[in-house]
């Protein structure tokens, strides 16, 4: 099931990049994140699990952060085909706290994530200086909170 | 639980602070309940206080800081902040453990050695900082330095399963700075990155007796972040000794390279 989950997540990261170029909003720093960089990672196209989903499934993805704020998308999965797409304005607005809540995280090593599925909350990196911060990743997401 | 933003009505799920404390950015987020009382402000602000507190001591940057008094001999460690011999302890505890690889004992100008505790103030400063936020009920929090961070929770909020508030870490590529190589979920401890592509040469190898730069990064993860830190940096410049001494002298934290 977390499998599909996050099949579902890196079409959304796709769709959210596709998103985000077509609708012309510039070059952003987010924009480099490399959201979009599995393109096999669609919904069935894994013949290792086999699995199907037969339920429609919605889910919210990646928030990416542009001039204007964080854009995010919730899209609706049913038999592995994206149904709907549907953008969620509100940065933080989502029902992605509860789908990570719910899985086990061990205590201070943490659980290594999968980039392309999860919404980033902050930025671990070699010690940034002040001038450097304002073009960091780190920035947009302080900035998506203040 | 955290609450659900819709637009402008209900209350802030998150929050953030950031302010220009030691030389970087320092940024604060809060998760949870309550998170826009005049509690959650008030440890905000002596969070922030406390690293100003530290860097009124520790400065190398500040003539008139404690360090750089006590350096001159203007003051004897008697009249510093209990801190200062705290920072000694720790160094020399640093030195130890990591078998050579960091230290707090630096060139000076003049070809000798002297100290400077930078290398562990900051991890060391977050952790303390730390304690003002960790007070709040209902709230997690992340306190993130520069590109070294801690998050943690209210005691009362669970650590995984239902109802725990996950941070997801993302880990910066050394080779391109916006972007990620990978990214961690935990909902307590640190993560600490060291590596030179951020500011150049400024981590000191001791056997060589140089700064070095190099490309890559190295990641460690762990319950506090002045001893993650602290491994990051002497895993970053260190021989295979020091590898060993992490592997088997550092219990409960993790690294990864990049």
């Amino acid at each position: 099931m977390r499998r599909i989950t996050l099949w579902g997540m890196s079409t959304l990261s796709v769709l959210v990049l596709l998103f985000n170029y077509h609708t012309s909003l510039g070059s952003t720093v987010n924009g480099s994140v490399p959201v979009a960089s599995r393109p096999s990672a669609l919904p069935g196209a894994d013949p290792a699990t086999g699995a199907s989903t037969a339920a429609a499934a919605t889910y919210d993805g990646q928030a990416v952060m542009t001039p204007y704020g964080a854009v995010q998308v919730q899209i609706t999965v049913a038999d592995g085909k994206v149904t709907a797409a549907q953008a969620l304005q509100a940065p933080m607005a989502d029902g992605h706290d509860q789908e990570i809540n719910s899985r086990a995280v061990p205590v201070y090593n943490g659980e290594v994530i999968d980039v392309q599925s999860a919404q980033i909350d902050v930025v671990s990196g070699a010690t940034l200086t002040w001038g450097g911060y304002t073009a960091s990743l780190q920035s947009a997401l302080d900035q998506a909170h203040l | 639980m955290s609450q659900r933003n819709t637009m402008n009505e209900a209350p802030h799920s998150r929050r953030a602070w950031v302010e220009h404390h030691m030389g970087m950015p320092v940024s604060i987020h809060l998760r949870g309940n309550d998170i826009d009382s005049d509690a959650a402000s008030r440890a905000v602000g002596a969070a922030f206080a406390t690293f100003h507190a530290m860097d009124e001591i520790f400065s190398t940057y500040a003539p008139q800081s404690q360090l750089m008094r006590l350096r001159r001999g203007e003051v004897g460690i008697d009249q510093c902040s209990t801190r200062m011999r705290e920072a000694l302890a720790l160094g020399e505890q640093a030195e130890q453990v990591t078998r050579g690889a960091f230290t707090t004992m630096l060139p000076s100008g003049d070809g000798g050695l002297e100290f400077d505790p930078t290398g562990l103030v900051k991890g060391w400063t977050v952790d303390l900082a730390a304690e003002h936020l960790a007070v709040l009920p209902g709230v997690s929090w992340c306190i993130n330095a520069g590109g070294d961070l801690r998050v943690g929770a209210h005691p009362n909020l669970p650590r995984r399963g239902e109802g725990a508030i996950v941070w997801n870490v993302g880990i910066q590529d050394p080779a391109e700075r916006t972007r990620l190589v990978g990214a961690l979920a935990l909902s307590e401890g640190a993560v600490a990155t060291s590596g030179t592509y951020a500011r150049g040469a400024h981590l000191y190898e001791p056997d060589g007796g140089t700064m070095i730069e190099r490309p890559g990064s190295v990641t460690v993860t762990g319950p506090t972040l002045l001893w993650a830190d602290i491994w990051a940096t002497a895993l970053f410049v260190g021989a295979a000794r020091t590898r060993g001494a992490f592997a088997t002298g550092a219990p409960g934290y993790a690294v990864t390279m990049a």
